[in-house]
This record gives structure tokens, sequence and C-alpha cells, in this order.
């Protein structure tokens, strides 16, 4: 019986992950924390509001006798917050979380971070294919992939210190998926796609089904270590934008970061350092380690990135929210109440 | 089939999809792509076998009629599973890497992946080209998993850039083969070292002298001052029977003395097969 804590509730991957485990049957009691209210349907998933640094979290774990905990709140887009702030939820959030499942007496047995492939980097004395074990070629340049690395090094001293906890660190790959906001899918939205000349380097993506299901893997089985988390086979950009059947939009090879900012300041997209650096040399890693124990991918990268493409069609038709899905629920409302009314 | 639905079949750009047709008829027996849902056929190395078909039919000429290329010993060079093929390295813009490639690929039919400096990855264009051809930056992880992992044949100069930045002087005056580290490489995939001395590239583009500062104050590899096109010199290569080790696969440390130990036994077979190959050499342009 799993009594789990999941952190970012109110975040994409939160709240999708307190809903792949309010079905699962193991799972005996579900607290979701986070900033702000939870923004998806809940049944059975508790949430409480906490500060941004977790800082009264050892509480909620021994109140609740919480044994797992899921850290889906790590930001891995640099566009979506400031510096300051990312370094405060990323740093600080972590080691206070560290820190509440490691005290004294702490229930806490399984810890499940989820990671980014960010922190390997992309860069030209890269290895074609990363793999767990492989070191990054080049210092961290920019403030994500700091943060990461120092969140990655909390990680590893905490299941160091702890060896009766089981630490699992999925590192995942850029996602893919039409729900999601991220530079990358920005730029696969646009009407012509971004690219730097001369250069086509291959991309591994993994979908975002699939990266919901590998944090559920390491909820449901024990995972020590590090695993990265991406799709089968890598693309070459320019067949992504092949298979997007969109034109491209060149960037120039040298001076890049100059032409990003204009597109950020014409408020076109906003293509952060990382990313022009993973269309300038790419970034392939090893998935080998997680399907040997034993996870099954769903998608490939060519895969993903056709489901996105339907997922897009879709949108344009029936538009941003998915009606469908709301009628049921207010319909599944509606029974109930009444059901409680005839019963009670 | 209309034309509509060719372009909903592929969903490809047309144009694209016209140019590739024209180039198909012109150049025939470029393999197909494959895998469903992708419409390219480049591997997780950047490598195309359809890139590379179309170099070796382009290169073709070169290899046949102005380098006249004779390989030997081709019989050396295992028939299958991995192998690490060492050869030395020579011209400003080496001739040799393309040499080899194309006769293990005309005559075995078997893929060679060329190991290189990673600064070919900075560059544009030549970064996208040298990649679809079968350049993979010579990182020891990625020669580990295309020896030991893929079973794959892996070019490397162990002389790096040493070895085209010598001058016309010091031609066929091997450079020391780096750290031995490609020795380590193939102990640790468990597969043989094959060695090939090749003859003719220090006379295709010979480098006249070194221009002193400049490479540094760039970060450039070396700045010579080349003889500025390819001379038609007679090429001869010799692949060597392979070395195998008897160092058990995988282990996280070798010892350096028995990697240096093996560098240099290698290295030596390379330049005295060099020796002998020029004492039968009459002519730098009829062989």
């Amino acid at each position: 019986m799993t009594r789990v804590l999941i952190t970012g509730l109110s975040r994409y991957w939160g709240g999708r992950l307190a809903q792949i485990l309010e079905n699962a049957p193991g799972v005996d009691l579900i607290v979701g924390v986070d900033t702000r209210e939870p923004n998806v349907e809940l049944e059975r998933t508790e949430f409480v509001r906490i500060r941004e640094d977790y800082a009264p979290l050892r509480r909620i774990v021994e109140a609740a006798e919480i044994d797992t905990i899921l850290h889906t709140h790590l930001i891995v887009d640099s566009t979506a917050t400031t510096g300051r702030r990312l370094h405060e939820q990323n740093v600080i959030g972590t080691m206070n979380l560290l820190a509440a499942a490691g005290a004294t007496d702490s229930p806490v047995r399984k810890v499940i971070v989820k990671s980014s492939t960010l922190v390997y980097g992309s860069g030209r004395g890269d290895p074609q294919i990363f793999g767990e074990q492989s070191k990054r070629s080049n210092a961290p340049r920019t403030g994500i992939e700091r943060s990461l690395i120092e969140v990655e090094d909390y990680v590893r001293d905490f299941a160091e210190d702890n060896p009766h906890v089981i630490v699992t660190l999925l590192r995942c790959a850029n996602v893919i998926g039409s729900d999601l906001e991220t530079p990358l899918m920005d730029a696969l939205k646009l009407p012509a796609i971004p690219y730097l000349s001369g250069f086509d380097p291959l991309v591994q993506v993994v979908h975002v089904d699939d990266c919901a299901s590998a944090l559920a893997f390491g909820v449901e089985h024990d995972l020590p270590g590090i695993y990265n988390v991406a799709a089968e086979g890598m693309l070459p950009w320019s067949e992504v934008r092949a298979i997007c059947s969109k034109p491209g939009l060149p960037l120039p090879p040298f001076g890049s970061g100059t032409a990003a900012a204009v597109l950020r300041a014409a408020r076109v997209v906003d293509l952060p350092p990382e990313l022009l650096a993973m269309l300038r040399f790419g970034r392939g890693v090893d998935n080998k380690a997680l399907q040997h124990a034993g996870f099954r991918y769903r998608y490939s990268t060519v895969q993903a990135l056709g489901d996105l493409l339907a997922g897009l069609r879709l949108k344009a038709v029936v538009g941003e929210e998915e009606p469908s899905v709301f009628y049921q629920d207010d319909l599944e409302n509606f029974l109930h109440r009444h059901a409680l009314d005839r019963s009670g | 089939m209309t034309e509509v639905e060719r372009r909903r079949a592929s969903r490809v750009n047309p144009y694209f999809e016209q140019l590739a047709d024209e180039a198909g008829s012109l150049l025939p027996n470029l393999p197909a792509v494959e895998a469903p849902g992708r419409v390219q056929d480049v591997d997780h190395w950047g490598r195309s076998a359809r890139w590379r078909e179309l170099s070796r039919v382009l290169y073709e000429p070169m290899y046949r009629y102005f380098f006249r290329v004779d390989a030997e010993g081709l019989e050396n060079v295992p028939a299958e599973g991995g192998a690490l093929l060492v050869a030395n390295h020579s011209g400003v813009i080496p001739p040799d890497a393309a040499a080899i490639m194309h006769a293990i690929e005309t005559e075995l039919g078997r893929p060679v992946y060329g190991l290189a400096e990673h600064l070919f990855k900075t560059v544009p264009y030549v970064s996208v080209a040298w990649a679809r051809v079968g350049g993979v930056s010579a990182h020891p992880e990625n020669a580990h998993r295309l020896l030991h992992d893929e079973h794959q044949l892996a070019l490397v100069f162990p002389e790096g850039a040493k070895g085209p930045a010598k001058t016309f002087r010091e031609r066929y005056q091997l450079r020391r083969f780096g750290r031995g580290g490609f020795v380590e490489v193939a102990m640790r995939a468990g597969v043989p070292v094959v060695p090939i001395a090749f003859v003719g590239g220090e006379e295709a583009m010979p480098n006249l002298a070194n221009i002193p500062g400049v490479a540094k104050a760039f970060g450039l590899p070396f700045a010579p001052i080349p003889v500025p096109f390819y001379l038609p010199a007679k090429m001869r290569f010799k692949v060597l029977p392979p070395v195998n080790f008897p160092d058990k696969p995988n282990l996280p440390r070798y010892s350096k003395g028995r990697v240096m130990e093996y560098a240099d036994t290698i290295r030596d077979m390379i330049q005295q097969e060099i020796y002998a190959m020029l004492r039968d050499r009459r002519s730098v342009w009829f062989g």
C-alpha cells in the first residue's frame, strides 16, 4: 500500500500523475502540494497549499505518513519563469523536500524526481548518445541547466545518505504533446519552423503519455538510480519539419542568439539558449536502462510526432479545450449528487 | 496515381520529391527509406545510406581515374563483427578517409563509420554533409557503441590533425599515435585493430609550410600553405592482418603502459609497411 505525495499538483505533470495514481489500486492516499489551486478534476487527491520553497513539508509528510514522494515540479523550461524563481523553486524547493524526506523517523521509503536531459547539455564534444553515466562535454552555460545539475547533486547526496530510500531520477527528453507549452512545442506550432542554417541535428523526444507512464512506473516499481526517458529513434530536425509539412524559418548559424532575441522581441517565439544549442548539435540519449527495468514505450520519436500532429489537427477544429470531457464530468457530478439525495 | 494522391500519400514537400525523383533517375539504386513514418533514412549516427550511395557514385570517377586507388589486403577486414581500422593520415585535405571507406564499402559491402575531430560539427553545412556520409565525432563512447554494441567498422586516424599538419619534407614520417586511446577503445570493445598503411596521400595535396601563429590565434588545428588543389598522385593502401588483444573487454581501466606498448607496435607496423611500399614505388604519379 502506497501513500504518495506529489509536488506541483497544479501544474501539468502533478495533475496528470494524480489522475493516473487515483486509478492505481495499490495507492492508498494521494496528497498534492502546490502554491495554487489545482486546475484538473481530482477525486480523492488531497490538496495542500504550500509556499514555493516547500518549507512546511516535513509536517505534512509525517502527519500523512507519506512513504513515496513524486517530485514532478522541477522547472525545465527557462522561458516559463525568472531566474530567481527558478532557483527558489528548483534548488531550494528540492533541498527542503529532501530534508523533509530524510528527517529522522521519516516514513519516506521512495523518492522519484522528474529531471530533464537538459543536464547533458548540447555541445560539439558530446557523444552521439548519452548514457546515464555519460558526462557533459562542456560547463553548463544556462541557468536552467545549472539549477537542474544542482538539484541532481542534492538528489545523489540524498540517495547516498539514505540507503534505505529508493531514489529514482528520471531524465526526460523534450516532451511532445499538443497540450504542452514548451519552447520546442511553440517552435513546432509556428507556421514556419525555425532552424539554424547549415545545421541539421538529430533530436529525440518523448511522447507526453510515455513520460507520464514512466513517472507512474517509478511509483509502482522499485527503480533505484538514474534513468533516461526518451522515445526510440532520433530524427534530423529537417525531417521533423518535413513530417510536420511546414517550411523552415532559417536563422543565421552565427549570431543565432541575436536572431532569437529578435524573434522574442517580435513575440514570434521564445527560443532559449538551451534550445538553440540543441538545434545546433542535437541530443540523443540511451533509453535502454528503463526498458530493461520492464518499461515499454508506446511511441517512437516518429510516432510521437505523428500523434502530436493528429492532436494539433483536432485542436484546430474543436478549439483548445476538449468540451466532451467537461460535459462528461458535469453529467457525472449531476448523477452523483442525485444518487446522494435519494440515498440520504 | 494523380498528383494530389501522391502528395497526400507522402506528406512530403512535392518539390523535394520531384528533386529526389530527378536525382533518382540520374543516380540509380538509391536505397529506399524503409522505416514507417520516416521520410529520410538518416540513422542515429546521422549517416544516410542514400547520401552514402550518392557520394560513392560521385566519388567513383575520382577513385578510379584520378587517384587510381589500389586496395590490397581487403581480406584482412573482418567480414562481420566490430573492428577498428587504423590508418596513417596525410594531405592537407586528407584524401585517405574517403578512399578507404569507398574501397571497403564497394568491395566488401560493409558500412564504415569515419571517426574524426568534433571540430567538423561546428562548421555549418560541413557538419551535415560530414555526418550524412558516415562521419562520427571521435568520442570514446561513440567508438564503443559502434564497435561493441553495434558490431560496426570504424575508421580512425590516431595521428589526428598532426598527420595532415606535417610538411612535405616530413612526408611519411608518422607522428605520435595520440596517447593510444584507440587501443584502449578497441580493448574495451573487445574488437581487433586492423592497421592500414596508406601511400599517395602526402603527394595528393602537399603542405608546403605551416604559417606560424595563425592556428593558435584562430583556434584551428593547423594553418598550412597547401597546394590548393588535388594532384593526381597514385594511391595505394594495404590492409594488414588484424591485431587482437588478449585483454578482457569492458574493464573500467586498462594499463596505460600496455596500451602505449600496443599503440607503438601498431604504429611501427604501419610505418614499416609504408617504407616497404615506398621502396616498391617507382613513380609518385604512376605507382
